[in-house]
């Protein structure tokens, strides 16, 4: 008997423990590997994912705690609006180093500029200090920050 | 192996120029290859088959393909030198596409450092010429293969952006119909590069080649790796450094779902499992015996007070200038200090993994490594195959730092999985990699300055007391008892007329290794140098800057980023209550760099870092924007470690497990950086560490002038800048 996931608009059945955390069902039952592991413990952002459009940690979300919400994933997150402006000002900016955290970075971003028009510098603060850059890219994740919430609420007019 | 990278090529004696050799690709097109000369330790590269895919194909298509000897891990090697060759190539780099090397020491082995290593900031130091010239030589070839087809004088025809064409009768081709004729002409025995100001490339500020797969989720680091058939597996090594595994009871893990096999080597265990969930789930269940061995009661406070004791021994000299003793003798004042930074781990963002299939005739391993023929070499070892018959897979690095400089991981996930049938990832929890990594020194440096009455510095001692990376990692180049890397930078880039340093080597107890970390010598040398000469400049009632300018005879390079990082910061303008800015300077990696730190101090003695100004000469830039995420970057990595990073022991164990109490820098304490950067027509030096090297002693330098409290001993404790 296995768990019911939406992801990424899709439906899947997996069959692991309820208490298997969403990290490892994404990467290793279902072969999603652009969520990251980092540290396993909500302590640094890697394996952010959105569950109904709200940023979560994946390493210690259960399975079983899901229910039918929608989980959308790096994968997937380029076709909202608000996901493809982060993309592009991340590109755009050039903010990548070895770029494994950017998944979670670029999640973490997503859910604040999908709405925050034009997010303060401790709106970014808030939303972004759980995400650990060990290549220390923040300044430049704080300015494509700027861009993309710019570009997203240009295209929303 | 800051050293090993900067010396041997001086000793050695031997011609810096590559060897080139061409021939046909296997699908057709010209394939140049380049053999770079070894330098150090020949006996670290094994003579290797040829791979017949070096560094730089054409095929018939035009497509370009440059083979990447260096990996990437952040540092932008996978823009910068596919920029070196498409410069002198003259094709653009949207033409070009990438390939991670197979690991082969003859073919891709760093010419600084003499094998297939990335690190010590040499990757553009070590390839600015070697592919330049490549890049020259497939060009040149390409215009003679043009030129004799149309029966022209090569002279008269130009390349530009994949084509070669001759103006006088307009005919033009392109470097994919070219590719089959070039890999007849003879390699050039000596090709013009390009002079500095006719560059078009080099020095522009490229756009990453890696960047798109790193916002989307499809970039593969070594953890991504996907096998039919491929299990997963995490791991516990021996909490106390050097224990081995008494025994385990597993019948609980084994009835975790998804759990498979749990697998016993000497000193570890490890669940496999169909995935990540069910082998953490597994092994937390399991019961394990370990015999703690020799190490069980050793402490951090322990290894200071050995430290301590051999500090007062003897020491091994490196540089001897002068009398110091009649200079201290003479002096009207003498300044004495101890410095001390402590073990720190990497937590590279990407835990520790690798992924090996082992099988009866042949082993192969998906690894992302900084050093891809050393992780062969283990494999090897551990399987009793000969080198050939293990195939090596790189992949993108989720940050390096010198962590994966190291081999020990993949060595243990090849004597795991010789007891799998079948692919097995190897992945280590965050608690593991902070548990078990080969953690960079603790340094116990005493230093010294004698000052005449009119307070100039007459004199400078350090000693340098530490455990040897270098007789770790490699032996040969430890020579005599002193650690070449470990005394790097040691006198700061100051001309001292009296001067003495010297190396007290630390032995470590068996099974608790040291290893290399963001640019080791000078990043630990910097702190302790650039911290003691403000007390020595404060000793002497001097400015911090105007004393370390004196100091600096004529070396304009170094005078140049001083004033230029002091100018841009405002040094002298006043600041507020609690607050104030400190200075670094060094020279490392061939970069000269200054910092100053604003600091401002809370009353419960919490250290802000608001602004960083820096000033950096690196000779030629090759790509201005990597250079500044370099800095920033480093100076992110820097200011981590001064202000939260120390990883101690207790009972034999690290006391510290995860981001929580081994913190990183986040975003809301990142510091507003700003990068000058100096125009230099010098050769390039490296820009991945010095950054880190020089900000720790920019901060506490900041912190005395905020607070008049000298903070010589890292992480920055807070307690001691309490205050109203
Ligand atoms: S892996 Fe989930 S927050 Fe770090
Ligand atoms: S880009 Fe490397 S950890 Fe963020």
């Amino acid at each position: 008997m296995g768990v019911m996931l939406k992801i990424n608009g899709e439906s899947h059945e997996v069959d692991v423990d309820d208490d298997t955390p969403l990290l490892w069902v994404l990467r290793d039952v279902l072969g999603m590997t652009g969520t990251k592991f980092g540290c396993g413990a909500a302590l640094c952002g890697a394996c952010t994912v959105h569950l109904d459009g709200a940023p979560i940690r994946s390493c210690i979300t259960t399975v079983d705690s899901i229910g039918d919400s929608a989980i959308t994933t790096i994968e997937a997150i380029g076709a909202s609006p608000a996901g493809r402006q982060v993309q592009q000002a991340w590109l755009d900016l050039e903010v990548v180093q070895c770029g494994y955290c950017q998944s979670g970075q670029i999640m973490s971003a997503t859910a604040l500029v999908a709405d925050n028009k034009a997010p303060s510098d401790a709106d970014i603060d808030n939303a972004m200090s759980g995400n650990i850059c060990r290549c220390g890219t923040y300044a430049r994740i704080r300015e494509a920050v700027k861009h993309a919430a710019a570009a997203h609420a240009g295209e929303a007019k | 192996m800051l050293n090993i990278a900067a010396r041997p090529r001086e000793a050695s004696g031997l011609s810096r120029r590559s060897f080139l050799t061409a021939g046909l690709a296997a699908g057709g097109g010209l394939l140049l290859s380049l053999t770079l000369p070894k330098f150090v330790g020949a006996a670290l590269a094994a003579d290797g088959p040829f791979a017949p895919d070096a560094f730089i194909r054409i095929g018939t298509d035009g497509a370009v393909t440059l083979v990447m000897p260096q990996v990437e891990m952040g540092q932008g090697t996978y823009t910068s030198l596919p920029m070196l060759i498409a410069e002198e190539l003259e094709v653009d780099l949207a033409q070009v596409r990438l390939e991670h090397a197979p690991p082969d020491d003859k073919l891709y082995g760093n010419p600084l450092i003499g094998f297939q290593v990335t690190g010590g900031s040499t990757s553009i130091r070590a390839f600015y010429e070697p592919l330049r010239e490549a890049g020259a030589s497939a060009r040149s070839m390409l215009v003679a293969a043009a030129a004799q087809m149309w029966g022209v004088d090569p002279a008269s025809c130009q390349a530009s952006k994949g084509l070669v064409s001759h103006a006088a009768s307009g005919r033009q081709a392109g470097y994919g119909s070219l590719a089959e004729q070039a890999a007849a002409i003879p390699v050039p025995k000596k090709v013009a590069l390009k002079p500095v100001d006719r560059f078009t490339l080099i020095g522009t500020p490229a756009k990453r080649l890696d960047a798109a797969g790193k916002v989307n989720g499809t970039a593969t680091y070594g953890i991504d790796v996907k096998l039919p058939g491929m299990k997963i597996a995490t791991v516990a090594a021996c909490p106390v450094f050097g224990g081995k595994l008494k025994s385990v009871d597993d019948a609980e893990a084994l009835a975790v779902k998804g759990v498979r096999q749990v697998v016993k080597i000497e000193d570890a265990v490890a669940v496999v499992a169909d995935h990540m969930g069910a082998a953490k789930k597994g092994l937390a269940a399991l019961k394990i015996e370990w015999d703690e061995g020799p190490n069980a009661k050793l402490s951090t406070d322990e290894l200071v007070r050995q430290m301590e004791a051999a500090a007062a021994g003897p020491g091994v000299d490196d540089k001897k200038v002068g009398d110091v003793e009649a200079a201290e003798h003479a002096a009207a004042q003498t300044v004495k200090a101890v410095y001390q930074m402590p073990f720190l781990a990497h937590t590279t963002m990407e835990p520790l993994n690798c992924t090996v299939h082992v099988r009866p005739d042949a082993c192969e391993v998906w690894v992302g490594s900084q050093v891809l023929s050393r992780a062969q070499a283990t494999a090897a070892e551990v399987t009793g195959l000969p080198p050939e018959k293990v195939t090596v897979h790189n992949h993108l690095l989720g940050g390096g730092f010198g962590r994966r400089l190291e081999i020990d991981s993949v060595t243990q996930a090849v004597k795991i999985a010789r007891q799998v049938d079948g692919p097995v990832k190897v992945v280590w929890t965050r608690e593991e990699d902070v548990q078990h990594d080969i953690y960079r020194p603790y340094y116990y440096d005493q230093l010294s300055a004698g000052l005449d009455a009119q307070g100039k510095v007459t004199s400078f001692r350090h000693r340098v007391v530490g455990s040897s990376i270098l007789a770790r990692w490699a032996p040969p180049a430890f020579k005599d008892g002193l650690d070449s890397d470990a005394v790097e930078g040691a006198a700061g880039p100051y001309g001292f007329a009296n001067l003495h340093v010297d190396y007290v080597r630390h032995m470590l107890p068996e099974g608790f290794a040291t290893g290399w970390w963001r640019g080791v010598g000078i990043t630990h040398n910097a702190f302790m140098v650039e911290g003691f000469i403000d007390e020595v400049a404060a000793a002497a009632k001097a400015d911090p800057v105007a004393f370390r300018r004196d100091l600096l005879s004529n070396d304009a390079r170094a005078r140049g980023v001083l004033d230029l990082a002091a100018r841009e910061a405002g040094w002298g303008t006043a600041m507020p209550a609690r607050s104030g800015r400190g200075v670094s300077l060094l020279l490392g990696f061939g970069t000269y760099m200054a910092q100053v730190a604003e600091v401002t101090i809370a009353k419960d003695g919490t250290v802000k870092v608001p602004r960083i100004v820096c000033a950096v000469d690196c000779g030629i830039v090759v790509n201005p924007d990597t250079v500044k995420a370099q800095v920033q970057g480093g100076i992110v990595y820097g200011l981590s470690a001064a202000l939260y990073g120390q990883i101690t022991l207790k009972d034999g164990r690290v006391e510290q497990s995860n981001f929580d109490n081994y913190q990183a820098l986040r975003i809301d304490e990142m510091p507003r950086v700003e990068v000058h950067i100096v125009p230099s027509r010098e050769a390039p030096g490296g820009i991945g560490e010095p950054s880190t090297s020089g900000i720790a002693p920019a901060v506490v330098n900041a912190v005395f002038a905020a607070t008049g409290q000298r903070l010589r001993q890292l992480p920055i404790d807070p307690d001691r800048l309490k205050g109203a």
